[in-house]
């Protein structure tokens, strides 16, 4: 019936968003910050734990859409071990794979972030993609604050 | 309800043949904004190539025409709330910039520091912000009537906030996130009793439901266009005259004066004293072209017609695992607002659009009554009166259907 979606809700999606990984308060973080869509009245709360420039562990709370869901939970798995320079050019691939006009991005690049290409497509539900790479941002850079989309 | 002319109404609305995703248009966010007529779109049409010119300022006969024809459609807004006198119909630009007017004109010259104004928990945005901003540049405070977990106002409760301080009562004659009707009859005795105004957003109850001013005896009624089947961009402020005419001018411009000079000017009478500038001249008779449809098919029949959508979409909703009605009034328009169990409002918006249907996702501008629910936002349909049953099907499987896709 949802013929048209399939692009958008890929399985990976409904997997993560039923079972999200890494979902948990993380008592010894060192880094840690709230996103907030003021549009949907999504909220995360992302943790960190910083090891020099390693990012050593990730995890987050929160209650979202299926698809901001599983793009906090998708991130959370693929930035343990990052070096905040690394994270920080999976964010800049990300954002062009989510909001690019640019067709050529390299979907190898971002490996399983590849599922959630779709959205651009779907101009109204970018932000649900990019609120925890928004939040990510915010944590490395050490703002220890709320940011928000809009 | 004998034969409401569905078919007939359909028709009169272009949009409703709109394929969406290559599926029929299944258009349930009128309470976001209607859709229009052909009667309103081809009047707009008409005033553009027969009748337009600035109103109010020349003397040549396409101005004398505009004029006349603006001018009717204020007579027809007067007549469809039943107002005393057309002195007493502002047209802004929509309910929030009406409530934005009586706050910062009103309310500066009326409401004090240590004075309270009395709203109610199932506010729309523009029901707070603006009266928020004057208590800040007043020091006045703002009072909240409780609802109780149907989504009623606890009248007892807001009975118990009026006293001798309190300047101003504001409060939604419907609410946009949970379809309650207020008892507005009510609140306005209880509120007069002890000589306090009453101002009514009537954004969303206005075309669901025939209001008549001098029988409320209301203070303040405000309204948007474009939630009563007319354009975007036009609203009107109902005030009683004597509050208008002791009210300060909100903008100053050219319409509203009756002299200027560098040392003073002179501001002109009602309504014109509260309508500076050159305003949406054919919105506005595009509004009257509205006025006229629903007056042809008659506010009680899209009543009774609309009451029939929302039983009969409350009791399929009721049939749905996982589904809870969010917003259970006795007294309620038609809107449907609901949370499905571990789906985001947002998937059930973006699945429902697929299958051609239209429902709003989100906060409602109430953020405070998705706070009350413990809810980030919910899925919202609204009806019009050229929904149908059938649709309400379309919509309930669509629900069904994506509910099994989660899993
Ligand atoms: C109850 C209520 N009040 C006020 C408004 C504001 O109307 P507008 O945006 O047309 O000014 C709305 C619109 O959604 C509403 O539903």
């Amino acid at each position: 019936m949802f013929e048209d979606l399939r692009e958008l809700y890929q399985e990976v999606i409904f997997d993560h968003n039923r079972n999200p990984r890494n979902f948990r308060v993380m008592a010894d973080a060192n880094r840690k910050v709230e996103g907030f869509n003021p549009l949907c009245g999504d909220r995360l709360t992302l943790y960190l734990k910083m090891d020099g420039d390693k990012i050593a562990d990730a995890s987050f709370q929160g209650s979202g859409c299926a698809i901001s869901t599983a793009s906090v939970s998708l991130m959370t798995e693929i930035i343990k071990g990052k070096t905040e320079t690394e994270a920080d050019a999976l964010f800049k691939i990300f954002h062009e794979m989510t909001t690019g006009k640019d067709e050529q991005i390299n979907l190898e690049a971002v490996g399983k972030l590849a599922v959630l290409a779709g959205v651009r497509e779907y101009p109204a539900r970018v932000k649900c993609a990019t609120l925890a790479w928004h939040t990510l941002d915010a944590a490395l850079k050490n703002e220890q604050k709320s940011i928000s989309t809009e | 309800m004998t034969t409401f002319p569905i078919d007939k109404i359909r028709a009169d609305f272009p949009i409703l043949a709109e394929k969406i995703r290559n599926k029929p248009l299944v258009y349930l966010d009128s309470g976001a904004s209607c859709q229009k007529p052909n009667a309103v779109i081809d009047s707009i049409s008409h005033v553009y190539r027969h009748e337009y010119a600035n109103i109010h300022r020349g003397v040549h006969t396409l101005s004398v025409r505009a004029t006349d024809k603006f001018e009717a459609a204020r007579e027809k807004v007067r007549g469809f709330i039943n107002a005393a006198s057309t002195k007493e119909i502002i047209f802004v630009r929509g309910a929030t910039e009406a409530i934005n007017l009586i706050a910062q004109t009103y309310g500066k010259a009326n409401i004090k520091s240590g004075d309270e104004i009395v709203i109610t928990a199932m506010e729309h945005h523009s029901n707070i912000v603006p009266w928020q901003m004057l208590c800040e540049q007043t020091g006045a405070v703002l009072k909240v009537a409780p609802m109780n977990t149907k989504g009623e106002l606890i009248f007892d409760e807001l009975s118990a906030l009026l006293n001798d301080k309190t300047r101003l009562v504001a409060v939604a004659h419907m609410s946009n996130a949970l379809g309650t009707i207020n008892p507005v009859e009510k609140i306005i005795a209880a509120a007069h009793a002890l000589n306090i105004p009453v101002m009514l957003d009537g954004a969303q109850a206005i075309p669901h439901i025939a209001v008549d001013m001098q029988a409320l005896d209301c203070d303040f009624y405000v309204f948007s266009g474009h939630k009563l089947y007319g354009p975007s961009g036009i609203g009107v402020l109902y005030g009683k005259q004597a509050l208008l005419e002791a009210m300060p001018p909100y903008q100053g411009g050219g319409d509203m004066i009756k002299t200027v000079s560098f040392e003073k000017s002179t501001y002109a009478g009602l309504p014109h004293k509260f309508e500076a500038g050159t305003p949406s001249i054919a919105d506005v008779i595009g509004l009257g072209a509205a006025i006229d449809y629903l007056n042809e098919i008659g506010m009680a029949n899209i009543a009774a017609y609309e009451a029939e959508l929302l039983a009969y979409s409350t009791q399929q909703a009721k049939q749905i695992k996982g589904l809870r009605i969010i917003g259970e009034a006795e007294d309620k328009g038609a809107i449907l607002s609901f949370v499905l169990d571990k789906i985001h409002p947002h998937d059930i918006g973006t699945m429902l659009d697929s299958l051609g249907i239209a429902i709003r996702a989100g906060h409602h501008c109430a953020m405070p009554v998705m706070d009350f629910y413990g809810v980030p936002a919910t899925a919202r349909a609204s009806f019009a009166m050229y929904n149908t049953k059938a649709e309400i099907d379309v919509l309930m499987d669509g629900i069904k259907s994506l509910i099994e896709v989660f899993g």
